[in-house]
């Protein structure tokens, strides 16, 4: 009966409808990527071909005087963001679950930095932070910085960056623990009450555990997010003043587009690709995307 | 067919109210539900609901006053009278070019997202092929690849392939690091379409192009207009691949315009960069408005759970 029916006729797609999709991310996603490894081994400028260079690229990583510093400043924006993020969305997401109608309203005004380019926050902040004209001059004094100059002095600059970066990134990661509280049965809650469970017992035996798997979302996206950290910086601190706001992205353009140097800013980029493989692997992991149901199974 | 059809539309109300009532239901039974922590969540909240209504006040009332009013009075004074001039400003200095190459540039990648993730995402969900989940797998990878990562080569293979400093150049990269998160939206919602309604299709004898497009299409309106938003705000937004894939004036896009607009105006004129950022903000205001839900939830797609 099988040899009858031409093939098909079971009604279901063949591996043929996802070819378009994957030549095409080869093309300008995977093809890069292996493509970056070898252009670590070059020497180019940018114009005209590459040429072999051998390892030479990979010795001067061990010399790169920058490098120590941009992945010191990497990592110290990855960690605080990470953790200032983490522990102002998850209160905020939660309170902007409940169901007041007030809340909602605050909620569609909490969400608006959301659709910002990092390019016009980068603007913003830049006017805001300017130390003769914006409003750093009028709050600097009321937080002992009396000159007002948060961006223009070495040891402020990368704390004034991870500020803005939180700005810019709560609204995400509150949205997301918004989502997620909301989806927390009620039975629980109505349970502890009649068990006589307080506010913050609810909160910690309840909400925490409830919201394990959005933490752990969360966490990861910050993570990944901190290696695109790169358009902003560039914007509101070009990596200075000095090289002290110059994190491993922008060392790595810099390098390319800036010296012209496009082997060694290969030689950052597979750090980068390193790091950010390692990550998605994670994301994979942990989140149970590949799972092969619906997630609306059971309820 | 016809089958199907009455599935498909007794099925749809059905969902949307499944969607929709447990949290009002849940609300209305306990009479005080959401009590968790209250205190300091509201702390949060005024805390930040005045970090982030000051800049944006801000942008808003910069951009509509002149500039010795913004340097006399001070960031956050209101303006003395209105101005629209910034705006002139800023729309005669070659802006509505820039916003009208990311239309181009967020429309194109948007069409070009969807007509590649559609039947990708078809394929993933209904096929039996090793080489589509394989294929699906190594595109999860690239979730999480930061696209400045790969900015090198893809240079190398816009000017290889000889279109830099086009809008071409700037769209197919774009929509290559939009594909796995559009084909990750687009397969999960096509996965919460029962399987009896694929069943009841194919005991019709139709043809997988014929479920595609009479079952598949309509139950994933919603993941599509997901994507779409996802996609489309991710062009919008984008950075890197325009600075580094154009050249000239005329192929700059809205991000690229507004940091050349701060260069141009020596960064001084903080009204007129207000107004641009403003004007920047404007189409997705908009949709903002109009389409709330729809669009806060095309941006945690994928990471609901």
């Amino acid at each position: 009966m099988s040899i009858a029916v031409p093939r098909g006729s079971d009604g279901r797609p063949g591996a043929l409808w996802a070819v378009p999709a994957l030549l095409y991310f080869a093309l300008f996603a995977v093809v890069p990527m292996a493509l970056v490894v070898a252009l670590s081994f070059t020497d180019w400028s940018g114009l005209g071909s590459p040429h072999w260079a051998g390892a030479r690229n990979w010795t001067r990583l061990l010399h790169d005087p920058g490098l120590g510093q941009s992945l010191r400043l990497s990592l110290l924006l990855t960690v605080v963001t990470w953790a200032v993020q983490t522990l102002i969305c998850l209160p905020l997401g939660v309170w902007c679950a409940g169901p007041q109608r007030s809340r909602a309203v605050l909620g569609t005004l909490f969400f608006v930095p959301l659709l910002m380019s990092s390019a016009a926050v980068a603007l913003l902040f830049g006017a805001l932070l300017d130390p003769n004209f914006g409003l750093a001059h009028t709050v600097g004094p009321w937080i002992g910085v009396d000159d007002g100059n948060f961006i223009g002095d070495p040891h402020k600059a990368l704390w004034t960056v991870t500020a803005v970066i939180t700005w810019q990134f709560v609204p995400f990661h509150t949205l997301l623990y918004q989502a997620a509280a909301r989806q927390v049965p009620a039975q629980l809650y109505e349970a502890a009450t009649i068990d006589g469970a307080g506010r913050w017992r609810q909160f910690a035996s309840i909400t925490l555990p409830q919201l394990r798997n959005t933490v752990v979302t969360s966490s990861v996206l910050i993570l990944v997010g901190s290696l695109t950290y790169f358009d902003i910086v560039l914007i509101l601190t070009d990596g200075g003043p000095g090289t002290s706001t110059r994190i491993l992205p922008l060392h790595m353009y810099l390098t390319g587009f800036s010296s012209f140097d496009m082997g060694y800013a290969s030689v950052l980029a597979v750090l980068l690709l390193a790091a950010g493989t390692t990550l998605s692997l994670l994301v994979v992991r942990i989140t149970g995307f590949r799972r092969m149901t619906s997630q609306r199974e059971g309820l | 067919m016809s089958t199907t059809d009455t599935l498909t539309r007794e099925r749809r109300p059905h969902r949307t109210a499944a969607a929709r009532s447990p949290r009002r239901a849940r609300a209305r039974r306990t009479g005080r539900p959401y009590r968790r922590a209250d205190w300091a969540g509201g702390a949060a909240a005024a805390v930040w609901l005045v970090i982030v209504a000051v800049p944006l006040y801000y942008v808003v009332a910069s951009s509509l006053r002149d500039r010795s009013d913004y340097l006399d009075a001070g960031p956050l004074s209101l303006p003395h009278h209105l101005v629209f001039s910034n705006y002139r400003t800023v729309l005669d200095s070659g802006f509505p070019t820039y916003l009208w190459n990311s239309i181009v540039v967020s429309a194109a990648t948007v069409a070009l997202v969807l007509l590649l993730a559609l039947p990708a995402a078809y394929a993933v969900v209904r096929s039996r092929s090793r080489f589509v989940s394989a294929g699906f797998s190594v595109m999860l990878m690239g979730l999480a690849i930061p696209a400045q990562a790969t900015i090198v080569p893809v240079y190398l293979i816009i000017t290889r392939l000889h279109v830099y400093d086009t809008l071409l150049a700037v769209i197919l990269p774009t929509a290559a690091f939009s594909l796995p998160m559009a084909i990750l939206v687009l397969t999960s919602t096509m996965r919460d379409i029962p399987g009896e309604l694929y069943e009841a299709m194919t005991m019709d004898g139709a043809a997988a192009l014929q479920t595609l497009r009479s079952l598949v299409l309509p139950l994933s309106r919603p993941g599509l207009v997901t994507i779409g938003i996802y996609t489309a705000l991710g062009a919008w937004n984008g950075f890197i691949f325009p600075l580094v894939l154009t050249q000239s004036d005329a192929r700059r896009t809205v991000t690229l315009g507004l940091w050349n607009y701060q260069g141009q105006q020596g960064g001084v004129n903080v009204p007129a960069t207000m107004a641009a950022v403003l004007l920047s903000l404007l189409p997705l205001l908009v949709a903002y408005l109009f389409g709330r839900r729809q669009l806060l939830s095309g941006l945690t797609a994928g990471f609901g759970k």
